[in-house]
């Protein structure tokens, strides 16, 4: 695979910080799973972490905290076997992604959002969405708008807009200021992941006849 | 003139050796941690637990956590380095950053737990050890120092999102600025601290 848009700075500090919502570090560790590039910045930003831990005024803890660990300690062992028995990734679907919805994107529940448009989505609780889209050729992703940042991955065929063509396992991380509408440049559909910090509105045509049905 | 000279010299020379003083005990702690899967030495481990879990537990704090919450969740996350100390790898990050991704994860955990309970979680937890990282730990050494010389607006979006995991809307909306720029500060104060590494290779 050959990826060529990637995760912003910025976003991946957020992601070292613990400051993304579900669906955004969902997409973020997909994309980390699969690009090696950005895991070098990504673990460059937690090093920033750590360094402001090495900084930070300590707070003493309460007294016996310590004997009250050490009581812990034994027994405490790891189930070593736990890791493997999650859900495998597949070439269409990074691990991360395949923990919450299996490794086959044609089984998923598809939604039918609008004319040759299906969704599936997370329904993360808290801010923001995260959705796949399924998109079907010549068809332009609904027109919506947003606040604060959007982020999309590929993870099937491939969409161009204003700022290129973007293939399997590439990125677009945006924030408001950016008004795009990409559309699916070849014969095959396109299915992506989508997460936004605030919910989505779809405006348009399209978007007034998938409000209704999906309540956004 | 002479004498400024060298009383220049004399700092620089006393800030290299504070540096370098503060470099051979993060490193040591590395050292410490890297240790522990194989002697499994609760001695050790107290002393990690002393001097991580009160940076912990402000981590935690400043994170938005009640202070009841934060000392239970200390007690987590110095378990977890603990149970998971087979997973550290010395080469590849500081006793601090992995004890970082510990604690925030942690936090992350409980902050999603409290907003669905009846919510299934997928497991949140990627071992600093699964990813594929270069051999950097001596790059990260350089770093420190660095987030001190940062310009006031770009530590703060710093502090803002690493201290108290506040998102790029949220500190937006707290600071009064355009999305753009946080983003934009962020951004600088990430290439000042990496040109930093580099500065000091
Ligand atoms: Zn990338």
């Amino acid at each position: 695979m050959k990826i060529s848009h990637h995760l912003d700075d910025a976003t991946l500090m957020s992601r070292a910080a613990g400051a993304l919502s579900e669906g955004m570090t969902l997409l973020v560790d997909s994309h980390l799973h699969w690009c090696k590039t950005c895991q070098t910045r990504a673990w460059e930003a937690e090093c920033i972490g750590g360094d402001m831990l090495a900084r930070i005024e300590p707070q003493a803890m309460s007294e016996g905290s310590l004997d009250s660990i050490l009581g812990m300690l034994d027994g405490s062992e790891e189930i070593v076997a736990e890791r493997s028995v999650k859900a495998q990734g597949s070439q269409e679907v990074p691990e991360p992604l395949a923990q919450v919805v299996g490794s086959d994107l044609d089984a998923i529940d598809w939604k039918r959002l609008g004319p040759g448009v299906q969704h599936f989505d997370f329904n993360f609780p808290g801010e923001g969405a995260c959705r796949l889209l399924r998109i079907q050729p010549g068809v332009s992703i609904p027109h919506h708008t947003h606040k604060g940042n959007e982020l999309t991955m590929i993870l099937r065929g491939s969409y161009s807009d204003d700022m290129g063509r973007f293939c399997q396992g590439d990125v677009t991380d945006l924030d408001e200021e950016i008004k795009h509408q990409p559309i699916v440049d070849t014969g095959s559909e396109c299915i992506c992941l989508i997460a936004t910090e605030a919910p989505l509105k779809f405006t348009g045509i399209m978007g007034r006849l998938a409000q209704p049905f999906i309540g956004l | 003139m002479t004498d400024n000279i060298s009383e220049e010299t004399d700092v620089t020379a006393a800030v290299a050796i504070a540096e370098q003083k503060k470099k051979k005990e993060r490193d040591a702690w590395s050292d410490l941690l890297a240790s522990l899967s194989e002697t499994r030495s609760k001695v050790d481990f107290s002393r990690l637990y002393e001097h991580f879990a009160p940076r912990v537990k402000a981590y935690i704090i400043r994170f938005g956590m009640p202070v009841a919450a934060a000392e239970e969740l200390t007690q987590e996350s110095m378990l977890a380095v603990w149970r998971k100390s087979h997973l550290y790898t010395r080469s590849k990050a500081s006793a601090s950053t992995w004890i970082f991704t510990l604690a925030r994860n942690q936090c992350i955990d409980r902050l999603r737990r409290e907003k669905a309970v009846e919510y299934e979680l997928p497991e949140e937890e990627i071992d600093p050890d699964q990813r594929h990282y270069g051999e950097h730990a001596v790059l990260e050494e350089r770093m420190s120092g660095a987030i001190s010389k940062l310009p006031e607006a770009q530590a703060q979006v710093l502090y803002l999102s690493y201290y108290e995991g506040k998102s790029h809307s949220e500190i937006s909306e707290q600071l009064g600025i355009p999305l753009g720029s946080v983003k934009s500060r962020l951004r600088l104060a990430f290439s000042k601290l990496k040109a930093h590494w580099g500065e000091e290779e």
